[in-house]
């Protein structure tokens, strides 16, 4: 069995210790390690955002990323969105505008949609749909996730 | 909007509450069947043949045993023979259990680039996966077969010699790859088409495409040493997946207990069983729970896909629209064991018209693909491309409006469909006037190199036995366990219908999805039937629990329950208006007294009530590379009901995009080897977010008289129309038909190339 | 996946080293956008990966006017669109930026990541070739210069010498009156491998409209990258007209070598060749127009 490494970073604002192989993606690592499973697996290869997270800051497909990467970083979520006083704006904006079916999808597009609204408060349809571009989901044609991002934006700016 | 919300006649129903699991899914708490964890668990890979038609004559699994970590490696011999014997499947009946056995497990030969051959569990998913490349496999390969035209050829290269042609009862002496030859017909079509005024004549062909749900596969067994098994999987329906592990592994059905996950997509494609009794063996030889999930190619290579198909179409038309006779011809692949969903092809290919001269041959082929499995309206979509395509053709020459052409041919009720059942209420009139209102249909679309289409569709959604278990909480709120599994959003519609039912608000039903030791036999979650059955069994725990209330607060009162009314959550005596109790403090009086108020249903209602859509697209086609962009897409669509309208217009878009992608672009690649060559989401192309409009959505209520409700299955008549909706505005758009799907950029190029040339 | 060790040296010293004991055994790890899928998918074996994201000369951006912009071979798409000096002068650079993958991958991937991939189809490559890019290698023996449209010399190989890696490119500044423009034909919006790529640029005369130089590059209609002298050829000098723009279009069809697969036939491609080139011709000369009228 090949040597682990041992990996310190900040996940969702909370100091991790762990051992991984090299070849053990932070998908992996998050989900089998630290049991944190509410980022989830679609395709493996980068091209359905279900494994999205926030790494030192930008969205990332965690499935692309080695768990080796992070030693020293700060990764974020989908476990990390909520806070204390409650869901965030874009939780709950998904849960009023029935943006999710089967919700496997869900994760990842909060977080993408996150760390859209943080960088670009005032996104427009057009410029949601490009950046949720690398965001698969099968069951809603995209359409009530979109005007849940839009919502989310009211709801942000009244806060 | 739905009319039920304009006009409101209920409390519950019509309305949008928030679902009741859609906290733990926006959270990232909601359990998935890759997130299940158990203790000592161990992780299964299965190792897949890279031939498309194989002979497997050996299997050596010594060196992969010996690899450090390897605890299990069970092959298609760990499996009890199947031979001779068969399976009941429940709603998709009788199959020989072979077929479903040896597609678990390759038995003497591969039939399909990715079919299973073995199967390693170990302490790690990558050391599983090392073992896997030290299982010695010895093929003889054979030539495939990969379209279901040339299987069909009298000398054809055969995938199982003991499959022969089932037509009209009788079985063929040779053995064949067509498994089955059905036919509909009525009338005399060689009359009636000589009275036609026009004939066409055309066909059309459908590429293999995959339901696409985002989350692969996955199961997890236990198997304890006193012979119990627990399965968790992601499943469409925990007790049709409980009925064929049983079988195929050989246990009893009581020995076994099947736990649905949350479950990330199926469209029907979770219906079958693949890692789930593999994962079982695993668990009993190394002893310890054993979790598999499938990764994305395996889903591509080893799941259920959809029919390749070729469907020959004819019809008759008089100049003033008629449609006198239609003749077709369809058939479908159905991948490497037969099972093609043709004859719901077939009774759907005319289904919104009224035909009196028809025939309709159906036949089911296999090829070396992977078997196929249902896909949202499974075989529809595929025979009505062709019908609406054609009618839209007809239209051009008649010069008639497509959705005047549709009404004046449009079935109603009492008209006989293909299988000779008569049409109950339906609405595809009213959903085809509903189109023509539409603001799209009466907007003008002006621009070079744009175009609209129009396409109608239907399904006939399934009733099938639901069950549903509900009891009364000390705080008035009642937990109700229900037996389907929830893919879209139903749990939520159940609940609101036992809301409505009992009197209550949909935030005081606490759902659940159960498993198959605590509630009745639940037929799959598929057919678009969930709301309909599964919600008209909650809809009469609902009245059994609301019976039962009224009794107990008559005997508190020591009146008759007739006596009590029970109004926005408050029991009352009808003739003493001192006397009132409110369900909580009733609920918490019963409780402190042992009294138990719960209801327990098991229903087949048999009226589900078949639907239409009739969808409009405008679209823009670059005519220098063929890229197709859409415009606006509308769907219309007969629900009967709209209990929760955000979770039914989400089911008609989500069908529509689905539809859209296999319009487009989704198609499987096949080298001639018969391996794939886009078996990943980078080259099987699905539509992105960037690559659509808003989805409009148009909800036609025409109550089902079969449900208390009205209800109609909504989930899959949406994913019907597209395909010639698009067909069609690429037509209006380009000058050009094109006859095969999808209709990508390279095909659209080509055939305006074509016609340039002349 | 098979295992490997994994290392992130913080000099280029270090990584030098590292490259040069492992060989062929070892590969550089950028974005690992291409080789954790390819290691994962058995299409790569080896027994290292060099993370190279934490040595300084893989991450600067440095601009200048008179000698151009520095661009660290590890900098992720991202930073280089959002960077204002980058995305007012090299706009082919941050068409292909914002093209490459998606928003995930864009934050992760780069160009330099991108050319040692060397695929046929890659985004960015016709996009440096047309911004004249230049590669800064480092190895053993010291650095050396190579022009991009010398860099990869077959698909999925790359010029790299044993114990080198790519360190920067050195992208001259553009002259006045300079556009470019980098296209792709894919069948969705996003997410696809280019069918065929295109990267053009142009400098105008004080006139505006004669050409004073030009550079056609293609993607996914070779084995590697092209560049179209021929195309340059035809239009340098000239007026730009419809008449240029076909003949310079007729030219790159001339030198595509496509190839039928599964994204695309040989005849498909070649005519795509020919309307993206003449797209890329276009909204070049609009951008050199506008950057002249800006002044």
């Amino acid at each position: 069995m090949p040597d682990k490494v041992r990996v310190r970073a900040t996940i969702n604002g909370e100091p991790a210790d762990f051992l991984c192989e090299p070849r053990q993606s932070l998908l992996e690592v998050l989900r089998d390690e630290l049991k944190l499973t509410g980022t989830k697996e679609g395709c493996n290869n980068g091209n359905c955002g279900a494994c999205n997270v926030i790494f030192n800051g930008l969205l990332v497909n965690s499935c692309i990323v080695l768990a080796v990467e992070v030693d020293g970083s700060t990764v974020g979520t989908i476990e990390g969105v909520m806070k204390p006083e409650g869901l965030h704006p874009l939780q709950i904006a998904f849960l009023e505008n029935a943006a999710l079916q089967c919700g496997i999808c869900t994760p990842g597009f909060i977080l993408s949609a996150k760390s859209l609204l943080d960088h670009k408060p005032r996104a427009t349809e057009a410029e949601i749909r490009h950046w949720c571009a690398g965001n698969l989901c099968r069951c809603t044609g995209y359409d009530k996730i979109v005007r849940a991002v839009l919502d989310a934006e009211t709801r942000l700016e009244a806060k | 909007m739905s009319t039920t919300e304009t006009n409101p006649q209920y409390k519950v129903i019509g309305k949008r509450p928030v679902r009741h699991d859609g906290v733990d899914k926006v959270t990232g708490r909601a359990v998935y069947g890759a997130d299940v964890q158990l203790p000592g668990m161990l992780y299964g890979k299965v190792l897949r043949s890279p031939h498309a038609h194989a002979r497997i004559k050996s299997i050596r699994t010594d060196k992969a045993l010996a690899l450090e970590g390897v605890k299990a490696i069970v092959t298609a011999a760990d499996l009890p023979d199947s031979a001779g014997r068969s399976a009941n499947l429940g709603e998709l009946g009788e199959v020989p259990l072979q077929h479903i056995s040896h597609n678990i497990l390759a038995s003497g030969k591969a039939l399909y680039q990715g079919h299973a051959i073995a199967a390693v569990a170990a302490t790690t998913s990558h050391l599983a996966e090392e073992a896997l490349d030290l299982i010695e496999v010895e093929y003889e390969v054979l030539p495939p077969v990969l379209e279901v035209l040339q299987a069909m050829q009298e000398n054809a290269t055969l995938l199982h010699d003991d499959l022969f042609t089932m037509e009209l009862g009788e079985k063929s002496k040779r053995p064949s790859n067509v498994a089955s030859h059905q036919t509909f017909q009525r009338g005399d079509v060689k009359a009636a088409f000589a009275t036609a005024d026009h004939v066409l004549e055309r066909e059309y062909r459908s590429a293999t495409v995959h339901q696409g749900y985002i989350e692969p596969h996955a199961a997890t067994a236990v198997w304890s040493t006193d012979g119990h098994v627990t399965l968790w999987c992601t499943t469409q329906g925990a007790f049709s997946m409980r009925t064929c592990v049983h079988q195929v592994l050989g246990i009893a059905v009581s020995k076994l207990k099947v736990i649905p996950t949350e479950i990330g997509g199926g469209f029907g494609g979770k219906i079958p069983a693949y890692g789930e009794p593999v994962a079982a063996l695993l668990a009993r030889k190394s002893r310890r729970p054993v979790k598999l999930v499938m990764d994305r190619t395996e889903v591509f290579l080893a799941t259920g896909p959809t029919s390749g198909s070729y469907v020959k179409l004819k019809m008759g038309v008089k100049s003033d629209g008629h449609i006198v006779a239609a003749e077709a011809m369809l058939a479908y692949e159905g991948g490497a064991f037969p099972g093609a969903i043709v004859g719901a092809g077939g009774l759907c290919l005319l289904a919104p018209y009224k035909i009196d001269n028809f025939v309709i041959d159906m036949y089911d082929v296999v090829v070396n693909k992977p078997k196929t499995a249902a896909y949202r309206a499974p075989g529809a979509p595929n025979s009505e491309h062709a019908t609406e395509a054609m009618i839209d053709e007809f239209c051009d020459l008649l010069k008639m409006d497509p959705l005047e052409f549709r009404l004046k041919n449009a079935a109603k009720e009492g008209d006989v469909q293909a299988n000779d059942v008569r049409y109950p209420r339906i609405g595809c009139i009213e959903t085809l006037e509903a189109a023509r209102a539409s603001k799209h249909y009466r907007s003008k679309l002006t621009g070079a190199n744009r175009g609209r289409g129009v396409a109608a569709g239907y399904w006939m959604n399934a009733g099938l036995t639901s069950s549903v278990v509900a009891r009364l909480n000390a705080d008035g709120t009642v937990t109700l366990g229900e037996g389907s599994t929830d893919i879209g959003g139903t749990r939520t519609s159940v609940a609101m219908q036992l809301a409505e039912s009992l009197g209550i608000r949909a935030e005081d039903v606490i759902p659940s999805v159960v498993d198959t030791d605590s509630v009745g036999y639940t037929e799959v979650t598929g057919g678009s039937r969930v709301t309909y059955a599964t919600g008209y069994a909650a809809y009469e725990a609902g009245q059994a629990l609301r019976k039962q209330l009224l009794e107990q607060a008559g005997k508190l009162w020591k009146v008759e329950p007739e006596r009590v009314l029970f109004e926005d959550g408050v029991f009352r005596d009808r003739e003493d208006a001192t006397r009132k109790i409110s369900l909580p403090e009733l609920a918490e009086n019963l409780a402190h007294r042992g009294v138990d108020i719960g209801s327990r249903v098991t229903m087949t209602p048999q009226k589900a009530g078949g639907a239409f859509g009739v969808h409009i697209a405008d679209v823009e086609v670059d005519a220098e590379t063929g890229k197709v962009t859409i415009l606006r897409y509308t769907a219309v669509q007969d629900v009967g009901k709209a209990i929760h309208p955000s979770y039914v217009e989400g089911q008609m878009q989500g069908g529509v995009v689905q539809g859209i992608g296999w319009a487009l672009n989704e198609e499987y690649v096949y080298n001639s080897d018969g391996r794939m060559l886009n078996a990943s989401f980078l080259d099987y192309r699905m539509p992105t977010s960037l690559d659509l409009p808003m989805i409009e959505t148009i909800i036609v209520e025409v109550p089902n008289p079969g449900h208390p409700y009205g209800v109609r299955g909504v989930g899959e008549v949406p994913i019907v129309p597209p395909l010639a909706t698009i067909a069609n505005a690429i037509a209006h758009a380009t000058g050009v038909r094109l006859y095969e799907l999808p209709m990508s950029p390279p095909r659209v190029v080509k055939a305006m190339q074509a016609r340039a040339a002349g | 996946m098979r295992a490997f060790d994994y290392a992130a040296p913080k000099s280029l010293k270090e990584a030098i080293a590292m490259l040069s004991q492992k060989g062929d055994r070892a590969r550089v790890l950028s974005g690992g956008t291409d080789l954790i899928v390819q290691v994962r998918e058995k299409r790569r074996d080896l027994d290292l990966m060099v993370d190279v994201k934490k040595i300084p000369e893989l991450l600067e951006i440095r601009y200048d006017a008179t000698t151009g912009l520095t661009l660290g071979a590890s900098v992720a798409c991202n930073r280089i669109y959002e960077h204002p000096v980058i995305s007012r002068t090299y706009p082919g650079l941050v068409d292909a930026a914002f093209l490459i993958g998606g928003t995930q991958i864009q934050n992760r991937a780069s160009l330099g990541g991108n050319l040692c991939n060397a695929s046929p189809a890659a985004d960015s490559i016709p996009a440096l070739i047309a911004h004249r890019a230049v590669c800064v290698i480092a190895g053993p023996k010291g650095e050396r210069e190579l022009p991009v449209e010398q860099f990869c010399v077959a698909p999925g190989r790359n010029a790299l010498q044993p114990g080198q890696l790519l360190v920067s490119f050195r992208i001259p500044a553009p002259p006045a009156r300079f556009g470019a423009n980098y296209l792709r034909f894919i069948p969705r919006n996003e997410m696809d491998i280019a069918v065929v790529g295109c990267g053009a640029s142009l400098s105008l005369e004080s006139d505006l409209k004669t050409v004073a130089s030009a550079r056609v590059s293609l993607g996914a209609v070779a084995p590697t990258p092209l560049l179209v002298a021929e195309a340059a050829t035809v239009l340098s000098g000239r007026a730009f007209s419809p008449e240029a723009v076909g003949k310079a279009a007729e030219a790159a069809q001339a030198a595509a070598r496509p190839i039928s697969d599964m994204r695309g036939t040989v005849d498909y491609r070649r005519h795509l060749v020919g309307v993206l080139t003449r797209r890329a011709l276009l909204k070049s000369f609009e951008r050199a127009q506008e950057a002249a009228n800006a002044r």
